[in-house]
């Protein structure tokens, strides 16, 4: 229940956001009812859960994310070098690293983030085994030092 | 002056956002197999489009526009790691293997997926 009233509420705003109506009943009204209605389907497709709308992460996310951001700009560097370089100097290894998160959603977080940076993409995800492509030394290394995954595990917390 | 200084650095967000775009393009040309080509996708996906998008919220100012620029880029940084792995996922599952230049020396072998 939590989970739909929280969701109804980031839908009517992201409802306002968009259409930029904040005092015309003749819109808010099939607003309201649209919202409605999307909550009412996804409840009846059982997608919302602490697993489809994780708003027990949202705290925990927050510090994460301005990392998360750092990182992907360093890395965009390190790559961007590597592609101009007349002869690229890449050194494409495929190696295992293991997950610590205990749920999905953790896991799904550490895999997307290791995507989001450039050099390293996740191409398998097998029990809490990530099969990760890489494109350079440096970038498989940053990511067998496990401060990623120390961080996602912290972002998902006890609960 | 402040509308200078404030063009001045959605211009330099903007170019700086369009040479990573070219850089990852290249990046998706000269790279050798389907697995690496990503990575230049991922340039772009990130840094290109990223700091295009934060040069366009400066032109836009404080508006409306600049929260539906943000939740463009919330949206890409979403969608495109997800369809990234389902393209991997979708290359392997079709059997191609990744070009591997460098056994890791200390890692295990990795599973045929």
């Amino acid at each position: 229940m939590v989970h739909a009233i929280s969701l109804a509420g980031v839908l009517c705003v992201l409802w306002l956001l968009l259409s930029g109506h904040f005092h015309e009943p003749l819109l808010l009204g099939p607003g309201v009812a649209s919202v409605a209605a999307v909550v009412f389907i996804a409840r009846r497709m059982d997608v919302v859960d602490r697993e489809g709308h994780p708003i027990h992460l949202t705290w925990r996310a927050l510090p994460y994310w301005p990392w998360l951001l750092w990182e992907i700009v360093k890395a965009n560097i390190d790559v961007a070098r590597v592609l101009v370089r007349r002869r690229m100097p890449t050194d494409i290894s495929v190696i295992n690293v293991k997950a610590t998160q205990k749920s999905d959603v953790g896991q799904v977080v550490y895999a997307n983030s290791i995507t989001l940076t450039p050099g390293t993409v996740t191409i398998a995800l097998d029990d809490n085994i990530l099969t990760i492509h890489a494109l350079t030394t440096s970038a498989a290394e940053g990511l067998n030092t496990g401060e990623m995954d120390r961080r996602v595990t912290a972002v998902e917390g006890s609960s | 002056m402040m509308a200078l200084l404030v063009d001045v650095i959605s211009w330099a967000c903007i170019v700086v956002g369009a040479v990573f775009a070219v850089i990852g393009a290249v990046g998706i040309l000269r790279l050798p197999d389907v697995f690496s080509r990503m990575h230049g996708a991922g340039i772009i996906d990130t840094l290109g489009a990223g700091l295009i998008l934060v040069g366009l919220m400066f032109q836009a100012g404080f508006s409306l526009i600049t929260v539906k620029l943000i939740l463009i880029v919330v949206f890409v940084l979403y969608t495109s790691p997800t369809t990234t792995h389902a393209l991997a996922r979708a290359a392997l599952n079709g059997g191609v293997n990744p070009l591997i230049e460098r056994k890791e020396a200390g890692g295990d072998e990795p599973s045929e997926a």
